[in-house]
């Protein structure tokens, strides 16, 4: 039983991790007023960008700081055309998955060609701060990306609650108009808030490829950004709902891997779409007493 | 010095038929870095991609092909983005109708034509429907978001697919997670014989002249399209706004339930795991090209199906990977996009 639980919590974590950095760069976006349904390509990017850049370098550092530089990128796109051309956010978000997954498959070809096995790199070595001890040594012997993202959590929080610029995030996702009157630059904030929502989500995938798997596949990502949209509403867009909404999904997929290798006679795809059908059952049960920044899917233009 | 002010005004009419033709050029100028990455000639790449396919008769029957499912995914797209359904779920729900042609293919052995061609049809649609039910009703009943609500269900019926095609569908002759192959009624026939152009093209296109009927000549699509324009202004006009979109949801899902059919029954006659890779997101794209009308779906379905014959082209001739055609395709989507929006802006002297 004490294997079985800390095996269970240690891979909580591991399963977490990209989605702390997923949802905590979707709430920069969504709220500034911006839904970025780019999350998903821009994970594959930052998986593809650090996995390739690690692997012709030998670094994984650099890999990782690519990987940020193509999340940057990518968010400037997103503001580019939700903000200064305020085109339809689902389409241009939906456009953007499709550009860096066309992207990312295009330079993978182009690179690696198309191996049988695919390629891979010494990964991250997870760090184990409690050493040999029983329980919260192996439950804590995780990537050092991981402590990042626990530690982002409260940064966000006080990002978002107790600076300026938090609060000027918040003014242009609420009420855009009146920040606008009160000498703020709707379009900056937003661009700014694209930005750093585009990094983190570009870290969320470079961490599957550096950190947890060391290779890159196509199905790499495999809907976790739309997992991270679905979750961010159940967190009720707060950075410690964040933490709750990870760690319940994580938790269900952990659990559901060591269910399938119970031998408990079901088939594994039931287990694999429970942490969706939850999160779907959750959404509907919060139903309309989510409270979503009011200008959410609203371009905002200077008259 | 002379001075230049940005100001609004609408777009006089021959820009909007000059405006796929820039955004092509544009795209055309963003994308050769990859090629000229890949090491070709972006102008030879072109010539492959755009002009060859056009040239022989075989690929020009190709492009009607691969064109065939984006007509069905478009038209759908098209159908609940009208009514401000934001369904992201074509491509779970065009899978939902190839499972279901899958399973019908399996049980009607021995029926004719006449008989199987039908069923599948509705069984196709009425698949799709159901699939597209749970978003549609929690949209209606609780706000609960349909972009996610559609989006998490396309990874979910995937994982299905996986489970029949493992289990109890695997075809018992070749081991493949395919399923058997359908029973020869159900299968559609050839619009050319020897070619892989289907009656699931006709259907396509049956589709689209009725869905163009219903939004501009009915009352029914008249509000749909109120509905798409503003919530508040068509409940105030009296229109039952959560029907109507619950309606407009559910049909738009069996039109992509169709185009799963059509895959199944004219193309690969077995149910397989990769049925749909992509098909039900470039619906989206098909839809925002045409601009949200049901007749400029013709056009941008073929042009997408125009790309994809030619990344093919071009990976043949010149080796450059065939993803070419996914980046140009989520190009054209994006320029457009934005000139949709710039159309709008005239530079003026002051």
């Amino acid at each position: 039983m004490e294997i079985f639980l800390v095996g269970l919590f240690a891979a909580t974590l591991r399963v977490a991790t990209p989605l702390i950095f997923g949802m905590l760069g979707e709430l920069f976006c969504e709220r500034s007023g911006v839904l970025n349904l780019g999350i998903e390509g821009t994970m594959f990017l930052g998986s593809f960008v650090g996995f390739a850049v690690a692997s012709q370098t030998g670094s994984l550092w650099l890999g990782l700081l690519a990987a940020i530089l193509a999340g940057i990128i990518s968010g400037l796109l997103m503001a580019l055309l939700a903000v200064w051309l305020g085109v339809n956010q689902h389409v241009s978000g939906l456009g953007i998955t499709l550009l860096w997954t066309g992207v990312s498959l295009f330079g993978f070809r182009l690179i690696f060609g198309d191996p049988k096995v695919p390629p891979s790199i010494d990964s991250f070595s997870p760090l184990s701060p409690f050493g040999e001890i029983r329980i919260l040594g192996p439950i804590f012997q995780q990537h050092l990306l991981t402590y990042i993202a626990l530690l982002m959590i409260p940064l966000v929080w006080w990002v978002i609650y107790r600076t300026k610029f938090g609060l000027n995030i918040r003014a242009v996702g609420e009420n855009p108009e009146a920040a606008d009157a009160a000498g703020l630059n709707v379009y900056m904030v937003r661009t700014l808030a694209l930005v750093i929502g585009g990094a983190l989500m570009a870290v969320a995938g470079a961490f599957l490829s550096l950190a947890q798997l060391g290779a890159f596949t196509y199905g790499m990502i495999a809907g976790r950004g739309w997992v991270c949209i679905a979750l961010i509403i159940f967190a009720n867009w707060h950075p410690l709902g964040v933490l709750w909404g990870a760690l319940i999904f994580g938790g269900i997929s952990a659990l559901q891997l060591r269910l399938q290798v119970s031998g408990l006679d079901l088939p594994y795809e039931v287990f694999l779409a429970l942490p969706y059908l939850v999160t779907i059952a959750a959404l509907a049960i919060a139903g309309r007493n989510v409270s979503a920044p009011s200008m959410l899917l609203k371009p905002y233009r200077r008259e | 010095m002379a001075q230049f002010r940005i100001e609004r005004s609408p777009a006089p009419v021959w820009m909007r038929f000059l405006i796929p033709l820039i955004a092509v050029v544009i795209t055309f100028i963003i994308t050769s870095i990859l090629i000229i990455w890949a090491g070709a000639n972006p102008l030879e790449a072109y010539y492959y991609f755009f002009i060859a396919p056009l040239s022989s008769r075989v690929s020009l029957i190709e492009i009607l092909v691969k064109s065939t499912p984006l007509l069905l995914t478009g038209a759908a797209v098209t159908f609940a983005f009208s009514a401000s359904f934001w369904n992201i779920g074509a491509e779970g729900q065009l899978i939902a109708g190839a499972m279901m042609a899958a399973w019908l293919g399996m049980v009607l052995k021995g029926v004719p034509p006449i008989i199987g061609i039908p069923i599948m049809l509705v069984g196709g649609f009425i698949a799709g429907v159901l699939w597209a039910l749970l978003p549609a009703w929690l949209k209606v009943k609780l706000e609960v978001d349909e972009v996610v609500t559609t989006l998490l269900l396309n990874s979910v019926i995937l994982f299905l697919v996986s489970f029949f095609l493992n289990g109890p569908w695997r075809d018992p002759i070749s081991g493949w997670p395919q399923s058997a192959e359908i029973a020869s009624g159900t299968m559609f026939f050839k619009l050319i014989p020897r070619s892989r152009l289907h009656f699931g093209f006709i259907i396509a296109i049956a589709v689209i002249l009725i869905e163009w009927f219903v939004l501009s000549r009915m009352s029914f699509g008249l509000r749909m399209r109120a509905v798409g324009m503003g919530k508040e202004a068509a409940r105030f006009a009296g229109i039952n706004v959560q029907r109507t979109m619950l309606v407009s949801a559910l049909i738009s899902g069996g039109i992509a339930g169709l185009a799963g059919v059509g895959e199944v029954a004219g193309i690969h006659y077995h149910l397989i795991e990769a049925i749909s890779s992509g098909l039900g997101y470039n619906g989206i794209i098909v839809a925002t090209l045409a601009g949200l009308n049901p007749l400029g779906v013709i056009p941008a379905a073929l042009f997408m199906g125009l790309i994809d014959t030619g990344a093919q082209s071009v990976s043949r001739a010149l080796g450059v990977p065939i993803y070419l055609g996914t980046v140009v395709q989520a190009t054209l989507l994006l320029v457009t996009l934005g000139l949709f929006v710039l159309q709008n802006y005239r530079i003026r002297r002051v």
